[in-house]
């Protein structure tokens, strides 16, 4: 090119520099004195449309309707399904689908089951790490830092597994000729509300907890960072869950979460991704079916958690026998 | 059903009942605006006046459970408060045979339940729970950030009328052994045995505020349960009621309990030993008359077995002598009030226009009084108002099943959970059972039993939260880590 010729920007993507065509646009006439340009491969940002998660599948949202994920910086991560009432239901019943076969495994089967989750997690631990930074911001070593956690949290719960009995159980001395027992329950379908501001140690905390003994669970993602529950399913899927264990829902909280409180078939819900009105509302319409409400103010979520989301999750069952010939 | 005997000439215990009765608050008994009467539900004649409870009344009632709360209960150590539970416990079994009586004639319960189950497990409540006091940091409730629980505060808890000193015992004993201090509402109808306590607590040199008892109706309840100043709320009362004070709740970040009711299940195997499954049921059933809610039964019975049982009940049924409650050879007692009576007559007589076959034992009920004869439905299905819906007097219904997973699915397929007993002989179907059925107690092999040491509660709609044992005392404590949660 001569000199006073502005060369043209670029329309194929960096590096390659269109030879400027005095016979029209789109000709690039031949130059015998420079080596042929090849351009070089296209690499444009994916964008990709992530679905919802339910009965072990990647179902789109029954609207069809989408929503654009953005990171801490602003930019475009992707689009995730928009989750809405229909979708709520079709995560219950696939939820109650797969109660009877989740409760009725061993507490060490289903340790198993959540290990190999952990496993694939951390497999998948510069995956997490990179989608968790490009969500929330902060530094490379931060987001290791809390996919460690998580991972590390998840761990802890599976090893609750085949425990809980022996914690939360009692054998009863009554004042006759009886054996009792008391031995925790688990209360059924779990909705579980994500918290909003952590992306991925927050949830794995309120999501561990509901269905280490049994319970199977809706989660409905938090809002800002939904990608990583996404991701969390998959890891979910790879590592051979059992389907409908756990749903996942991406969407709008103040949308999903009316519909798992007041529908009939779900019998715990964890607020802990509500904000404080829509939460007290969310509490009133569970009470029309006495769901075992949960809620508990934040914790610091890099500490150690107690026993009490685990127990919340929990009913008490107490058989007695006559003892006798 | 026979009651051809004259009225058995036993001797009653002297029984001191005063005219009137004002509400027991801070350590005193004190008079209020309105009063109302109290009746025997068997001969319908007055035995007291009762003061009615007003906003004011349990305003000052709550200020002086929290004054009581702040200056002297919950700065008092575990074995101190130990001791005033046992003082009690000492004086309820002093005063057992007066207030079996009183209860007797105050709800209608048979002398003989009150007299060996009521009073002897009320006192039970109260020295097994005095033995708690000083020993929570031990009762196992994990926290990541340690330290001993801490009780709540202020608890008001609302009871209901068919087991009234039983049910305080349950609800008390607990709340103040783990360092709570009380304002119980009694229902209605049975006032007397909670005014009886309340003088119990001042013989008993309690502090003055640490329990309140006010009397009324169901607005006096709901000023209790929904009060303010509460820390918690402990209800126990119908499905309707208790969802409301669910959601009130809620909204003001109370901790709660519930114990709402359900029709229990009763799964009678083909190789059940018949004779026991009809006694057991027979009597846990009609004569312990469900201690808080699980009075009626639905009777699931395995085809084979299905004429054996029926014949076995009916026979059992029509030994059963309904009659003057302080007869000592009565098994049925009067029903608690006559809007009990219209409810149970309009329930049963609603499963008679669904299809079912009514059956009671002839019998003539006396002139005054309520009465409503131990009654069973034959042929009842799932869809009928009177296998889905919650009765509290006691009445069978009673159907076939085919296959264990099939009586399984028909007892879990309610809202309700509460109770549940299972009839075989075959350890492991029992324990199959058992670990299947959706509720809160199951019993193996016998129904009914209670003990302070067994947790006791609902799934689903028959409440949240258990009673009794190391389990129950959780409801009643604030463990850290926990903060104001929602969940009992």
């Amino acid at each position: 090119m001569g000199p006073g010729v502005v060369p043209r920007e670029s329309t194929v993507g960096p590096g390659v520099v269109p030879r400027e065509s005095t016979v029209g646009p789109g000709i690039v006439p031949r130059d015998d004195t420079a080596p042929p340009r090849v351009p070089s491969r296209i690499r444009a940002t994916p964008r990709t449309t992530h679905r919802l998660f339910i009965g072990g599948a990647f179902p789109r949202a029954a609207s069809g309707r989408t929503f654009d994920v953005h990171g801490a910086d602003g930019a475009f991560l992707a689009r995730a399904a928009l989750a809405a009432g229909r979708d709520a239901r079709d995560a219950v019943v696939a939820a109650r689908g797969a109660f009877p076969v989740w409760s009725g495994m061993s507490g060490y089967d289903r340790g198993q089951a959540l290990y190999q989750v952990a496993e694939v997690m951390e497999e998948h631990r510069a995956q997490f790490a990179g989608q968790l930074r490009r969500a929330t911001g902060g530094s490379s070593d931060a987001a290791y830092a809390e996919v460690d956690a998580a991972v590390d949290r998840w761990t802890w719960y599976a090893g609750w597994s085949d425990k809980i009995t022996q914690v939360r159980g009692t054998v009863n001395p009554v004042a006759g000729p009886f054996g009792t027992v008391s031995l925790p329950d688990p209360v059924g379908v779990t909705a579980v509300l994500a918290p909003q501001d952590s992306a991925l140690l927050a949830l794995v905390s309120v999501l561990a907890p509901a269905i280490v003994s049994g319970n199977t669970a809706v989660l409905v993602a938090s809002e800002r960072h939904p990608l990583l529950a996404v991701a969390l399913a998959e890891a979910f899927a790879a590592a051979d869950l059992p389907a409908g264990v756990v749903n996942v829902l991406t969407g709008e909280v103040a949308e999903i979460a009316p519909w798992l409180a007041a529908h009939q078939d779900v019998n715990a819900i964890d607020l802990a991704g509500a904000p404080g009105a829509l939460a007290d509302d969310l509490a009133v319409a569970a009470a029309g079916t006495l769901k075992r409400v949960v809620r508990f103010p934040a914790p610091d979520w890099t500490a150690e958690p107690g026993l009490e989301r685990m127990f919340a999750t929990l009913e008490t069952k107490t058989i007695w026998h006559p003892l006798g010939t | 059903m026979r009651s051809e005997f004259g009225a058995a000439s036993a001797a009653r215990p002297q029984l001191t009942l005063r005219g009137s009765y004002g509400l027991f608050i801070g350590g005193s008994f004190v008079s209020g605006s309105s009063v109302f009467k109290t009746i025997s539900p068997s001969t319908e004649e007055v035995l007291a006046e009762v003061t009615h409870g007003t906003t004011e009344d349990v305003d000052r009632a709550v200020a002086a459970a929290r004054q009581a709360y702040e200056r002297v209960w919950s700065v008092m150590p575990g074995r101190e408060r130990a001791r005033y539970l046992l003082r009690i416990a000492r004086l309820l079994r002093d005063r057992a045979p007066e207030l079996a009586v009183l209860e007797s004639l105050d709800s209608g319960k048979p002398i003989r339940q009150t007299r060996a189950v009521d009073l002897p497990l009320a006192i039970a409540h109260f020295f097994y729970h005095a033995g708690w006091a000083d020993k929570l940091a031990y009762a196992g409730f994990g926290s990541a950030a340690g330290g001993p629980a801490r009780p709540l505060g202020v608890v008001g808890q609302v009871i209901g009328w068919s087991s009234p000193l039983l049910m305080l015992a349950w609800k008390i004993a607990p709340a103040l052994a783990c360092g709570n201090t009380v304002v119980l509402k009694p229902a209605e109808s049975t006032p007397l045995t909670a005014l009886a306590f309340a003088e119990i607590c001042a013989d008993a040199g309690l502090p003055p505020g640490v329990v309140n008892i006010v009397t009324g109706d169901g607005v006096a309840g709901q000023l209790v349960a929904g009060h303010p100043g509460i820390d918690k709320v402990a209800f126990t009362g119908s499905p309707e009621v208790g969802k409301e004070i669910a959601k009130s709740a809620a909204l003001w970040g109370k901790r709660l309990t519930l114990e709402l009711g359900g029709t229990a299940a009763n799964i009678v195997c083909a190789d059940a030993d018949i004779d026991a499954a009809a006694r057991g049921i027979v009597e846990g059933v009609f004569v312990r008359q469900g201690h808080a809610c699980c009075s009626s039964s639905r009777v699931f019975v395995q085809e084979a077995v299905l004429d054996g049982l029926t014949a076995a009940i009916r026979l059992r049924m029509s030994l059963l002598r309904s009659g003057d409650p302080l007869d000592e050879s009565t098994d049925i007692g009067a029903v608690n009030s006559a809007s009990q009576l219209d409810k149970i007559s309009e329930l049963a007589g609603s499963a008679e226009a669904e299809g079912s076959v009514r059956w009671s034992a002839p019998y003539t009920p006396p002139d005054r009084g309520f009465w409503f004869p131990p009654t069973m439905f034959s042929g009842v299905g799932e869809e009928q108002r009177i296998a889905r819906e919650e009765l509290s007097w006691p009445v069978l219904t009673v159907s076939s099943f085919t296959t264990p997973e099939e009586a399984v699915e028909r007892t879990n397929g309610t809202r309700y959970g509460l109770s549940a007993g299972v009839w075989t002989r075959q350890g492991a179907l029992s324990a199959w059972l058992a670990a299947r059925l959706r509720a809160g107690v199951v019993w193996a092999n016998s129904f009914g039993r209670l003990d302070p040491a067994v947790p006791f509660g609902g799934y689903q709609e028959s409440g949240l939260g258990r009673e009794g044992g190391r389990h129950g005392l959780e409801a009643y404590l604030d463990i850290p880590g926990l903060g104001a949660a929602d969940v009992y």
